[in-house]
């Protein structure tokens, strides 16, 4: 077992039983706070797969804005659901059923996938992946327009979400 | 090195998790925190299939990137209908919201 696999399987765990807390913790709170750990556990994995930008990205706009916005919500809706009372619904090991039968049909997929064992492609010499992903965001032959969209999108949401939570009174 | 194979199964565990959160949870909030879990497996995968794949062809990381514009824009916007319920009903609870149920 090589350092890298130990790496990985360290921080596949971290992330997996701070994803589990962010499922089953009573206190919403720490909720918010189990899901800055594993936001940070996938910005590892992000590292581990020489995807730089994605690193940085996922701890500036998930961790520093969408964590935090998250916690502010619960902040502000916190009132009498905060300790008492069940957190689950009456259905929920309906819930558990389908999500361990989702992640057995995925396994058993994957086993019977023949590029299971592919070995990372290596890098060709100067080559650089983020020169590369910017090139791309902002060429019309690669992906301009989605990327775009994608702004008009970021911004018609955050206008309608300021309408929608706008209190009148 | 790392088999994909390790890849793969981390973020179809992840997803499994975000997807019992989605699933049980009875917080309109913790609801959403499910549903973030979920974005970003599907964010490993993509990740991961760029490394393992055709490393020039940038495609994976771009889809990336606009699954992280998306999950913006979704979280805002579900955030801002948890806090605007909030303010009219008193209650998080999704299963209180049924006022358009038959």
């Amino acid at each position: 077992m090589t350092g890298a696999q130990i790496i990985f399987l360290v921080v596949a765990f971290f992330t997996l039983g701070s994803g589990l807390m962010v499922v089953t913790t009573r206190n919403l709170v720490h909720a918010a706070l189990w899901l800055i750990a594993t936001l940070f556990g996938v910005a590892v994995m992000f590292a581990l797969l020489n995807a730089s930008f994605l690193a940085v990205v996922q701890v500036v706009v998930y961790i520093g804005a969408i964590a935090i916005l998250f916690i502010f919500a619960v902040m502000l809706t916190r009132k009498e659901m905060r300790d008492q009372g069940p957190q689950l619904n009456r259905n929920w090991w309906f819930g558990a059923l389908l999500s361990v039968v989702t992640f057995s049909g995925l396994f058993a997929l994957l086993q019977g996938w023949s590029g299971i064992s592919k070995t990372p492609a290596v890098f060709p010499s100067d080559f650089d992946a983020v020169t590369a992903l910017g090139n791309a965001l902002v060429s019309p032959d690669a992906y301009v327009l989605p990327f775009e969209v994608a702004s008009v999108l970021l911004v018609a949401a955050l206008v309608g979400a300021v309408y929608v939570a706008f209190n009148r009174k | 090195m790392v088999p994909l194979s390790w890849y793969l199964i981390f973020s179809a565990a992840l997803f499994s998790i975000g997807l019992f959160g989605v699933l049980s949870r009875r917080n309109a909030v913790a609801i959403l925190l499910g549903v973030e879990l979920m974005l970003n497996s599907v964010n490993v995968n993509l990740a991961a299939f760029w490394r393992y794949g055709d490393v020039a062809d940038i495609a994976g990381q771009v889809f990336a990137i606009i699954v992280f514009a998306v999950a913006a824009a979704e979280v805002s916007v579900g955030l801002a209908l948890v806090i605007s319920v909030y303010r009219r009903r008193n209650t998080v609870i999704a299963d209180d919201l049924d006022m358009m149920k038959f």
